[in-house]
């Protein structure tokens, strides 16, 4: 397979807003036909970046290259990119047809070729129904489906999403994520998502850059990011994750009570700095039945029921906060615990993470 | 509610039917009224000399609710367009001389207008050497005065939609391909008709029945149907035809106001009717 070609560079950017940095030296690449996510916690600078993107705001250092042009300060009507905004900003006063037909109309193609175009794209989002109504009487997935509608139509290189999902219910969100994948592989845009939801990138995305105070800090697949995070901050911020507080090793961390979590240690982290390990809760074994290089004992503290699996909370001697633990149904079944139990724990030397602390 | 009731009856349906009975009467010879019925008075309400000074008021205050609209909606949009803080700031200098006696206001325009007044004196100051302009008691000083005076109301009721307005509204509409003049026509414009539309009725039925304006600014050769009404109950003694002129500018009046009330009724409907169905 030939390396996916760049759609859009964007080349130390840095955006300021008086005295606040919101975006600090970003360089990201951005290939075609991606689904590309942005997160990060409120205030990482991801939206103002995707704002950016879209032409709202303009760099205050670096470049955008979209196809190797510098769009960094053509205006957002003059841009082959558009947003989907977090609102939606539907127009209140025009039909979802007339919504839809908006950006085409600005491009003054033929009434002809409008038509067809916009009953294509209700066609795709499902909206055919709905074509008459205006936006204050639609529902919020509808909505949600006109504003894509709307942004798709134009045939953009490049769909930025701003939170898309945010304004629906839970269930409707995890229709939403899958429905939004179906529609990027359908009409082969290239998608960036901006999201506070880490579950959200780690399902849709291809690759996602993780943002903090307007830096990066990581950008690579949703696979790597959770099993390789590339420090404290990304491995607590993606999924769940133990940590295990010590004093850095030649063979893994020692942990407060002595004992050794075996893991590799990071090359740049020398004998006896501070270091923490860190395991993920569905990487840790109850009563291992095979020889694992870091073993433990403790009490269940809490139970958690969540129908797929069973989550435990167990007091260890290894770190002052309990462990979360994750069972499957399955071998909760087989060897049932219940609050107050002495439990075995086991896990891999592959299975744990050491960062600076 | 009962005081409210017993306040609006005394003060403003005993008095507004009074002056309807009124104008069902003949005038006496020597003025007064001589009580026997009669519907002559309205008939002369449609002689075309005061049909005239009717069609000439309508014109006269159409004008000034136009300018006053394009003044007041540029004004309240760059209210909306300032930093947040600043915007009640802005709002409380566009109000303030509102505060201060309408008579008092609109003396202020004859120092202004007058023929060494300051707008005189300000042109002979550039170096201006000809004969001062004449610009007082002209259908231009009435106006001016008109637009003046209302003006306040019809920014506050511009910036209510503008302030409201979700600013990515404007912003999607870029982002579509709309230029920023295609954005105000095709999305500000339309959302915000409401604010225009009530602060134009202001200033329209305010306008329509003034008479101190034109009398002080338009020097009386402006005849308004103010100053008509004005007149027949004054100069001409003539209570019941004065009456029935009341009567008819009330009409008009009231007129304007359910057509405006209609349209925001069937505005408020539509939006109702929407709620109602989210679902399917």
């Amino acid at each position: 397979m030939s390396e996916p070609r760049t759609l859009l560079a964007i080349d130390h950017v840095s955006k300021n807003f008086g005295r606040v940095t919101a975006v600090d030296g970003i360089s990201l690449d951005i290939r075609e036909n991606e689904f590309f996510a942005l997160l990060g916690p409120s205030g990482c600078g991801k939206t103002t970046l995707l704002r950016m993107l879209a032409g709202f705001e303009t760099p205050s250092d670096g470049r955008i290259l979209l196809d190797g042009k510098d769009i960094a300060r053509t205006p957002p009507n003059k841009r082959p990119v558009n947003l989907m905004f977090q609102s939606y900003a539907l127009f209140p006063h025009m039909s979802v047809r007339a919504n839809v037909s908006y950006g085409l109309e600005m491009e003054r193609l033929p009434a002809k070729e409008i038509r067809s175009r916009v009953d294509a794209i209700l066609a795709t989002t499902e909206l055919v129904p709905f074509a008459d109504r205006k936006p204050e009487q639609l529902s919020g997935g509808q909505k949600q489906r006109v504003a894509l509608a709307r942004a798709l139509v134009k045939r953009p290189r490049l769909l930025l999403l701003d939170e898309p999902l945010a304004a629906l219910d839970k269930k409707l969100r995890g229709a939403m994520q899958l429905e939004l994948k179906r529609l990027q592989h359908e009409v082969g845009i290239t998608f960036v998502i901006v999201t506070h939801d880490q579950e959200e990138s780690l399902v849709m995305a291809d690759r996602m850059a993780v943002l903090k105070d307007g830096r990066l800090l990581q950008c690579d697949t949703p696979h790597a990011v959770y099993e390789h995070p590339a420090d404290r901050f990304v491995a607590d911020f993606i999924g769940v994750m133990n940590f295990i507080p010590g004093k850095a090793s030649a063979d893994g961390v020692v942990a407060v009570n002595g004992a050794l979590v075996a893991g590799k240690v990071p090359a740049a982290l020398s004998s006896g700095a501070g270091a923490v390990a860190s395991v993920r809760p569905e990487r840790i074994r109850l009563f291992p039945s095979v020889e694992t290089a870091n073993r433990t004992t403790g009490a269940v503290e809490a139970l958690a029921y969540h129908g797929l699996d069973l989550q435990l909370h167990v007091r260890t001697p290894l770190s002052p906060k309990p462990f979360l633990v994750r069972v499957t149904a399955d071998a909760a079944d087989r060897r049932p615990v219940s609050s107050g139990d002495q439990v075995e724990l086991g896990w891999d030397a592959a299975d744990v993470r050491i960062f600076a602390e | 509610m009962a005081p409210a009731l017993v306040w609006l009856t005394a003060l403003m349906v005993v008095p507004c039917a009074l002056v309807l009975a009124l104008a069902f009467f003949r005038r006496g010879i020597y003025g007064g009224i001589d009580y026997t019925f009669t519907l002559e008075n309205f008939g002369l309400v449609f002689d075309p000399l005061y049909a005239g000074i009717f069609l000439e008021s309508a014109r006269i205050a159409g004008t000034a609710t136009l300018i006053a609209v394009v003044i007041g909606y540029a004004a309240a949009y760059a209210i909306s367009a300032a930093p947040r803080r600043w915007q009640p700031v802005f709002l409380f200098f566009a109000v303030l001389p509102f505060w201060s006696n309408y008579l008092i206001r609109t003396y202020a325009w004859i120092v202004l207008l007058n023929r060494e007044g300051l707008i005189t004196q300000l042109l002979r100051w550039l170096g201006y050497t000809g004969e001062p302009p004449s610009m007082l008691y002209t259908e231009g000083a009435v106006i001016a005065g008109l637009v003046y005076n209302y003006l306040p109301f019809v920014i506050l009721a511009c910036y209510a939609p503008l302030s409201r307005l979700n600013p990515e509204l404007a912003e999607a509409s870029r982002d579509l391909g709309a230029s920023a003049a295609t954005t105000f026509r095709r999305v500000i414009l339309p959302l915000t008709v409401p604010g225009i539309a009530a602060g134009a009725v202001f200033v329209f039925v305010l306008s329509i029945g003034n008479f101190v304006t034109p009398a002080l600014l338009g020097g009386g050769r402006f005849q308004m149907i103010g100053n008509l009404v004005y007149d027949q109950f004054l100069t001409a003694n003539d209570w019941p035809f004065g009456a029935a002129l009341a009567m008819a500018l009330i009409a008009i009046m009231l007129l304007v106001l359910m057509a405006q009330a209609l349209a925001a009724d069937r505005a408020a409907g539509r939006a109702a009717q929407a709620g109602g169905g989210t679902d399917g």
